[in-house]
């Protein structure tokens, strides 16, 4: 049985993509013989480039993606340069955890409410400084030039990506490199980028793609902090997919095949400026430029995202929860007038109804990754190392569409089963990711001691590996309990309307402008996935109290 | 008890690394010395059945004349001791001494008991291992192998971590608990191999000092 994991990861993780994206590319070219398509033809395109608003769509959906990642990855870099190995710098670590855990929506509908022309900034500035005794008539938050949106997915790539950084320094000798850089006289940000930082991005590269695939096809944030008319290019085709008239499935499929094309040409426009910058970059590291003074500007400079981000994420989430128990809130008022719980008693049979759904849904996606991926590493699976991105670069929306379409001719779509398989589906990577370093790093000798003692492999699995793991298995559950509670897009279009999450329910919300009930519905997607975080941390540190071993250092 | 390694032949990448002929009677230690990298841990590490990946290995071990050469680890009844203690560390550490003592056996707690005593370690059964100084983790580490009722030792540089007069104390115990077995200790340090006091020979079998 654990023989087949590794093929099974590698079925579970390419299969459903593969699927999918033939049940986008077919109906793009007219066949689906179920909504009467019997012979192929180019209408579907024909439609498509009619659309007035496709050119605007498809600037924005590039400009966004481009712009939170080019963002995300040069803030991460400036935070990492500047301060690694301080103690601000330790502190900022610590909050990693709990940021990665936060659901994409939840932090995307905390910055709305921040920075929308009621919510507190506006509010701290009214009226001494703006002089507005009442909302102004602004569009912020879902402004055409896509920049709340750019900030929502900045905000959650950051944390990401610099974890993914603390992995890769964790297997490259920084310590020296930068010893050495200093030792000539090479200021801490310059000497960090011309030493460490070529030698850390080859590890980069790969979470990098994925969130350029991720920014610039993601749906729930786009829905909450994104332009409307038009929307990205992947709002637009959920719209073509779920709207009443079914020929515009056509439409949605070649919409889908079109966000395909687009992230693969920006991941190639990405690797080719890769080479650039590198060419450029091993001119610039050998011309001996130190720049010592920079480092304070530059760290001050580091600073102000790290702020913002702070901010953006603690003032959002507080005001979600503010919001969810206000009573009477009058305009430039920083508080409200009288709380109460009525939203919540209203709400709270479909709240523990979600609820269970979706901690059912997370609970179990996340054991089975748990059980597939410590099978499969125990296999030694190294080949399936590459796989287990494609999920991860193949966007959402270019292949849960056709997925959505085999579910139903295969009368799957709409049951738990179908949507759980789908969430295994994200799950699994990150699941792979977060346990296949502490794996790896496990002492093998205690296995070797273990069965010297007369263990068989079994037994040394079970009685020595898996318990001095712990920590990392309660880590790589929470990781997976987190991924499954943010999918919108799965649960939304195998569930078919029938299996709803807290997730769902609170993207669906968004249209709504219903701040009391929005704040409710987020602040539950929120707490879920923190509260198996908080439980992932708590636990392994009891069970560790009187094993000094155990500790982490 | 004998151990008898038959022609046993390791290489890596066609490079010949480890060459012995030679049989070790029970309470007979054999020291095998030489620098770091020459294969003398490689050599350990295929008697106890984990060749690491990359190297070949030919000819037969035999253990009481059983042939062992294709058995897995745990069923070859080797003990295996490093430099480092490798206790668990989410054991006790009666649960560590527990661990190796096979199912079934009747009265484990007195023999756990016993062998706590006899490492001087009366009554710490229940302590953290890593809570232990490191000439009582060592100690424990022996009695844990020894309590899994081994055939052979197969001791991996274990005293060059100890301090100079910890480990004189740890050796003779060592040597002391083992006098029963046949050993083979695989060490850089010429007072280890001298204190041994069996034949020393290099990797390649030829007589040292």
């Amino acid at each position: 049985m654990i023989r087949a994991a590794p093929g099974l990861v590698v079925a579970l993780m390419a299969l459903p993509v593969a699927a999918g994206l033939a049940g986008a590319v077919l109906p793009a070219f007219g066949y689906f013989p179920a909504l009467g398509g019997a012979a192929f033809s180019l209408d579907p395109w024909r439609e498509l480039l009619a659309w007035p608003g496709l050119g605007a769509a498809v600037r924005l959906s590039l400009f966004t993606g481009i712009g939170a990642t080019v963002l995300s990855l040069a803030i991460t870099l400036l935070i990492v340069a500047a301060w690694q190995g301080t103690r601000s710098f330790r502190v900022v670590t610590s909050l990693l955890a709990p940021l990665l855990s936060l659901p994409h929506a939840a932090a995307a509908f905390g910055l709305a409410f921040l920075i929308a022309p009621s919510g507190w900034v506006a509010r701290a500035l009214s009226p001494w400084a703006t002089g507005w005794d009442r909302p102004p008539d602004l569009l912020i938050v879902h402004d055409q030039a896509g920049l709340a949106l750019i900030a929502g997915l900045v905000m959650k790539e950051v944390p990401f990506l610099m974890l993914m950084t603390l992995a890769a320094l964790g297997q490259t000798d920084s310590a020296r490199r930068m010893a050495v850089a200093r030792s000539l006289g090479y200021g801490r940000v310059i000497g960090w980028t011309k030493t460490v930082l070529p030698a850390i991005y080859t590890q980069l590269r790969l979470p990098v793609f994925a969130v350029l695939a991720f920014s610039m096809s993601v749906v729930d944030v786009a829905l909450i902090l994104g332009p409307t008319r038009p929307p990205t290019l992947a709002v637009q085709v959920l719209d073509w997919m779920t709207a009443p008239d079914l020929s515009l499935r056509f439409t949605a499929s070649a919409g889908a095949v079109l966000q395909l094309l687009l992230v693969l040409g920006a991941l190639a426009a990405w690797v080719l400026a890769e080479r650039l910058i590198a060419a450029r970059g091993r001119i610039w590291a050998s011309q001996g430029a130190r720049a010592p003074g920079w480092d304070r500007p530059l760290r001050a400079l580091a600073a102000l995202p790290t702020l913002a981000i702070g901010l953006g994420v603690g003032l959002g989430l507080a005001g979600l929860a503010l919001w969810s128990v206000a009573g009477l809130w009058r305009f430039p008022d920083l508080l409200p007038q009288n709380f109460g719980l009525r939203v919540w008693t209203d709400q709270s049979q479909q709240l523990w109804r979600l609820g269970g759904t979706t901690a059912t849904l997370a609970g179990l996606s996340a054991m089975i990754a748990l059980a597939l991926t410590i099978a499969a590493l125990q296999a030694g699976a190294t080949r399936a190392v590459g796989i287990i991105y494609l999920p991860l670069l193949v966007p959402q929306i270019a292949f849960l569409p056709g997925l959505s379409a085999l579910g139903l001719w295969l009368g799957l779509d709409g049951t738990l089963g179908a949507v759980l398989l789908v969430h295994l589906v994200f799950v699994l990577p990150y699941v792979m990711l977060s346990l296949s370093d502490p794996w790896k790093a496990w002492d093998s000798r205690a296995g070797l001691v273990a069965a010297t003692l007369g263990a068989a492999p079994w037994r040394v699995l079970l009685a020595v590996r898996l318990p001095m793991l712990t920590r990392a298995l309660c880590i790589a559950f929470a990781v997976g309990f987190a991924t499954s509670v943010a999918q919108y897009l799965p649960t939304l279009l195998i569930g078919a309307g029938r299996v709803g999450t807290v997730t769902t329910e609170a993207v669906a919300l968004a249209a709504s402008g219903n701040r009391r009930l929005i704040g409710v519905w987020a602040v539950v997607q929120m707490t879920l996935p923190l509260a198996v975080f908080a439980l992932a941390l708590a636990l392994p540190a009891l069970l560790a109290r009187r094993r000094r071993g155990l500790r982490v250092t | 008890m004998t151990l008898t390694l038959d022609s046993l032949r390791i290489s890596r990448g066609g490079q010949p690394m480890v060459a012995l002929d030679t049989t070790i009677a029970a309470g007979e230690v054999l020291t095998i010395m030489g620098p770091s990298g020459c294969g003398k841990s490689t050599a350990l590490a295929a008697l106890a059945g984990a060749l690491p990946p990359g190297f070949k290995m030919s000819g037969r071990i035999y253990l009481n004349g059983r042939d062992m050469t294709d058995l897995p680890t745990h069923a070859r009844r080797m003990g295996l001791l490093f430099q480092d203690d490798v206790l668990f560390p989410h054991l006790s550490v009666a649960g560590n001494l527990g661990f190796g003592l096979p199912r079934g056996v009747p009265s484990r707690d007195r023999q756990i008991a016993q062998a706590l005593d006899a490492a001087g370690l009366d009554g710490m059964g229940a302590r953290d291992p890593a809570t232990l100084s490191g000439g009582q983790k060592a100690r424990v580490a022996l009695m844990r192998t020894l309590l899994s009722a081994p055939q052979a030792l197969l001791l991996d540089e274990p005293f060059s971590k100890l301090d100079a007069n910890l480990r004189d104390q740890i050796r003779d115990f060592t040597f002391a608990q083992a006098r029963a077995l046949p050993v083979i200790l695989v060490t850089h340090d010429l007072e280890d191999a001298r204190a041994a006091g069996g034949r020393i020979i290099s990797v390649t079998g030829e007589p040292l000092h």
